[in-house]
């Protein structure tokens, strides 16, 4: 097959798979299947691609062309490829996952469910391998909209609360600062395409660069920086599987991916150091890491804090995107894998909580560990690798960050990073050493509790090991992280 | 021997065929009679575009009288555009129509409705195919007199108050169009819009004619719905049948739309209208209309209405790209009106469809009937998404477009108000969703079947065209471009 056709394969398996959910839905085994099989199938093209990428040379795929020179086109480069992986390889594992979790905890209406989730999926690879601005400001937008009903799966008041949030802040973010940010982009450059060195520099007085790139860096919704990031604690009121792929890894790396392909790509490193683009906005992102940790600090419920969690570490790779030098965007890209492997076992052990336990308050969960060993087992470790500890994978990406804000003489930020990590211990480790060490609120023990259905256990157990696999094999993730950045 | 009478035919055959349609006996041999004539205009007006689309320009003389003495009917990419649309919509209503109507209108009534429904975009046609702006005033006279009686046909009472409210205020912005009309005659002594656009500059400064400028103005403001000269449209738009609802909201506020172009840009050429405060009039006046009109919609309770209400802020859009009078907003402009008629259109057909089941356009009683409704349901949202300007829309091209006008005349409120216009659509498209969707049915257990395919197939033909559109602007900024070629008056 040709490269070309691969990509649109890789893309396109998603919506053929929700296709043949919705023509199943009658036959839930046969359904989910199908959700498997597509799954499996995306993730192996996604393999293939990456393994006809580092034999270089992939061509861009030209879909439509709506506007004279805007067209709707796909190609391959490091970090849209990186995005891939991560997505596509994590989604067969939530996949698994879901399946235990739907049924075990008994939810309405599967069939759209694992429809909507496939067209998110789709939408996330469409977005990883956007050729230009315009496509991928096209599948970010049909991201928002295909998981709003995946927000709003469980239909009463609360649900719809939460889905008013969540699309109110991402289409008002994207239409209202993003599309102006892309119009004035259009207007001053005269194209969208991503290049290598951007395409702003020599075309945008350098006086207007720092409030466009603000004007990204908020409109970027997903990307979840302060003041934007009500809509993700509010999207918690979704089933778990929700949580942990689209909104611990394919929604909002989407965001943080933008932000990355943006300053490099429409800025340009160069541009933006020149310019001191970055000079407050990235104090932005420093505020927002250490915020959203001290508001997860505050809270009780499981998912909210996790929530916080997620938009605090998705301001460490806005930073290290802003860092604007070689080893911030190394840092920034790598933590794309790294907290995406991290944070949704995290969701996993979340969920199976509440599938096995029917408990959603960590203050009720004492003890609650030796009644389910192997789930607050996965829970630890993937709050180790958050906390960016050896000998897990997150310690990679908060290293590189850390020299970034070293090379861009930053002390503050460094700072910064290293008061979060302290914190991120202050609100994760408590949750493992409570439910294995503590007793329960009314002191009874749990005997009737077993552990959730076998396939959620498999799930986490598979993503927790890939935490402790990266550390001592990075590989391909460092491969396309560093390529990103220009290391050699 | 058809080719070079195309524009006379297209005014012609609905004329002739709409006395006959009210004779026909029954229901469905009207209709088929309206059906055929609207699908034969509609190859008609595609010849026409075919014919246009390089530029070029046709004259008609009417009955072999030379113009500017006997009337003319020219036609260049603008007006074949416009005329594409009218007769498209008509060609796609109609199917609708059969039996959205069949359930709103008495039986009796029906060969009527589709005698009046041809009298109706036989006017709107000849409103964009003549080029003499007397006649231009006739037809929009007949377009008028019919769009009255289709209205007041509507299955409620208050049909008649609507209809009646339109009539007085449409009739005043008729008499001022006259006056306008009236007064330029008298200073030039033509009244083929070509030779007045010669004639006029040498009178420029006479008072009579920026008094005629006036008043044909505020004449055509009214008739397209300018806020705040828009008080008609929202009860005619929600108590109309729906097919006329459609039928209207895709064509006639659009038709009007192009008379305004016409008038500033042709009739009254370069130098003008920009020696007037007219293109500020426009931007202030959309401005508020975008904003004043979305947050209306915003707290309707009434499908109809509020798709209404969206439709004046829509015009808002239109009148800003028209007061850029720069190359870039006129295209957003006229390819606004094309995209306009395509997702309003589609929206209207997807609430008749919810009409036709339910019995009622409140939205409370849409409660969980997109679960039971699932294809209208997805039109909905589609022409929705169409309308907020999501990317892979029609609606984006436009507001690409637009945004673009003002981000080059470094409009920067304007280009936010545009984006906060879009936001304002974000909110009162989902207040529908999320009731149709995600809202329990309603306790009296009823369930409602998905609506007919006769109503299906129009509105998703309309959805299709929404996303194709989208993804394919050839068409559209294609003809746009060419148009502000053609129109003159605007500074490339």
């Amino acid at each position: 097959m040709s490269d070309s056709a691969l990509i649109l394969l890789a893309f396109l398996l998603p919506l053929v798979g929700a296709f043949g959910i919705v023509l199943c839905g009658r036959w839930p085994n046969l359904r989910e299947t199908v959700t498997l099989v597509t799954a499996a199938l995306t993730g192996l093209t996604v393999i293939e691609l990456y393994g006809r990428f580092q034999q270089g040379g992939l061509n861009v795929v030209q879909l439509a062309e709506p506007l004279p020179g805007l067209a709707i086109s796909f190609e391959i480069e490091p970090l849209g490829m990186l995005f891939a992986l991560v997505a596509s390889l994590l989604w067969f594992v939530t996949s698994v996952y879901a399946i235990g979790y739907m049924r075990g905890h008994g939810e309405a209406n599967q069939t759209r469910f694992y429809t909507m989730f496939a067209i998110a999926i789709s939408a996330a690879l469409g977005v990883a391998f956007a050729g230009n601005l315009f496509t991928l400001f096209l599948f970010y937008e049909v991201l928002t909209i295909s998981t709003y009903p995946l927000v709003a799966h469980a239909g009463t008041e609360k649900a719809r609360q939460g889905a008013r949030t969540y699309l109110a802040i991402l289409l008002g973010t994207s239409i209202g600062l993003q599309l102006l940010a892309i119009l004035i982009t259009y207007a001053a450059a005269g194209t969208l395409d991503f290049r290598a060195g951007g395409i702003l520099a020599g075309k945008l007085d350098p006086a207007w660069a720092g409030l466009l790139l603000a004007l990204f860096v908020f409109g970027i919704g997903k990307a979840a920086v302060m003041p934007f990031h009500r809509w993700l604690p509010a999207a918690m009121v979704a089933p778990t599987p929700v949580s942990a792929l689209l909104h611990a890894v394919a929604v909002v790396k989407a965001g943080v991916f933008t932000v990355l392909k943006v300053t490099i790509y429409i800025f340009g490193t160069d541009f933006i150091t020149e310019s001191h683009a970055n000079d407050w906005i990235i104090w932005f992102a420093g505020a927002t890491i250490l915020l959203a940790s001290l508001i997860a600090m505050t809270r009780d419920n499981l998912k909210s804090r996790l929530a916080y969690s997620t938009v605090s570490q998705l301001s460490y790779i806005v930073l290290g995107a802003l860092l604007a030098n070689q080893m911030g965007l190394l840092g920034g890209s790598l933590h794309i894998a790294m907290h995406a492997f991290g944070k949704i076992t995290l969701f996993f052990a979340a969920g199976a909580i509440l599938v096995a336990a029917h408990k959603t308050e960590i203050s009720e969960m004492g003890g609650l560990g030796r009644a389910m060993p192997i789930t607050f087992g996965a829970f630890l470790i993937g709050s180790l690798s958050i906390i960016g500890l050896p000998p897990f994978g997150g310690m990679w990406s908060k290293w590189y960050l850390a020299l970034g804000t070293i090379d861009a003489a930053q002390w503050m930020l460094l700072g910064v990073l290293l008061l979060s990590s302290l914190l991120n211990i202050a609100y994760l480790l408590p949750i493992p050493i409570r439910a294995f060490f503590g007793k329960a609120p009314d002191g009874t023990s749990y005997t009737k509790i077993k552990e959730a259905p076998v396939t959620c256990l498999l799930a986490m157990v598979v993503t927790s090991l890939a935490c402790l696999v990266l550390f001592f094999y990075p590989g391909p993730f460092y491969e396309l992280a560093s390529m990103v950045a220009g290391v050699e | 021997m058809i080719e070079s009478h195309i524009s006379l035919l297209l005014v012609v055959i609905p004329l002739l065929a709409a006395p006959v349609t009210a004779l026909l006996p029954g229901v469905r041999l009207p209709w088929l009679t309206a059906l055929l004539v609207s699908w034969v205009c509609f190859a008609l007006a595609i010849w026409q575009f075919a014919l246009v689309m390089d530029g070029s320009v046709i004259s008609y003389e009417l009955g072999g009288w030379a113009p500017p003495w006997g009337i003319e009917y020219r036609i260049d990419i603008v007006n074949a555009f416009v005329a594409l649309i009218v007769a498209g919509m008509a060609a796609i209503t109609l199917p609708y129509a059969l039996r959205s109507v069949e359930q709103e209108i008495p039986k009796h009534q029906i060969p009527l409705f589709y005698s009046m429904f041809l009298l109706c975009m036989d006017g709107l046609l000849g409103i964009t195919l003549t080029g003499d702006i007397f006649n231009l005033f006739v037809f929009l006279e007949i377009s008028s007199l019919s769009s009255y009686t289709l209205i007041s046909m509507g299955r409620q009472r208050r049909a008649l108050t609507a209809a009646y409210q339109y009539l007085i205020m449409g009739t005043i912005g008729a008499t001022f169009l006259l006056i306008g009309i009236g007064l330029i005659y008298a200073e030039t002594g033509t009244l083929n819009m070509a030779d007045l656009s010669n004639r006029l500059p040498a009178v420029f400064s006479h008072h009579t004619v920026h008094t005629a400028f006036a008043f044909i103005v505020v004449g055509v403001a009214l008739k397209l719905a300018m806020f705040p000269l828009h008080l008609w449209l929202p009860n005619a738009y929600t108590y109309a049948p729906s097919a006329i609802t459609v039928f209207l909201a895709a064509t006639a506020t659009k038709v009007a739309v192009y008379v305004m172009l016409r008038v500033v840009f042709t009739v009254f050429s370069t130098g003008f209208t920009s020696d007037t405060p007219t293109d500020d009039m426009f931007l202030l006046l959309g401005v508020l209309g975008v904003l004043v009109a979305s947050f209306y919609a915003i707290y309707q309770g009434d499908a109809k209405r509020l798709l209404a209400y969206s439709s004046v802020a829509q015009i808002g859009y239109i009148l800003l790209g028209i007061g850029f009078a720069s190359a870039l907003g006129v295209t957003a402009a006229v390819v606004h009106i094309f995209n306009h008629a395509l997702m309003k259109g589609a929206l209207f057909m997807a609430v008749g469809a919810l009409v036709y089941r339910i019995g009622s356009s409140h939205i409370t009683q849409f409660s969980g009937v997109g679960r039971q409704m699932p294809w209208t349901f997805g039109a909905l949202v589609l022409g929705g998404l169409s309308l907020i300007g999501v990317p892979g829309t029609a609606g984006f091209i436009s507001k690409w477009y637009l945004v673009l006008a003002a981000i080059e005349q470094q409009a920067w409120l304007i280009a936010a108000v545009i984006l906060v216009g879009s936001l304002l659509a974000v909110v009162y498209v989902w207040k529908m969703v999320e009731v149709l969707y995600f809202r329990p049915a309603s306790d009296t257990g009823e369930t409602y079947r998905e609506a007919p395919l006769s109503l299906l197939v129009p509105t998703w033909l309309l959805v299709i065209a929404n996303i194709y559109f989208g993804l394919n602007a050839d068409l559209t900024v294609g003809a746009a471009t060419t148009a502000v070629q053609v129109l003159g008056g605007i500074p490339q």
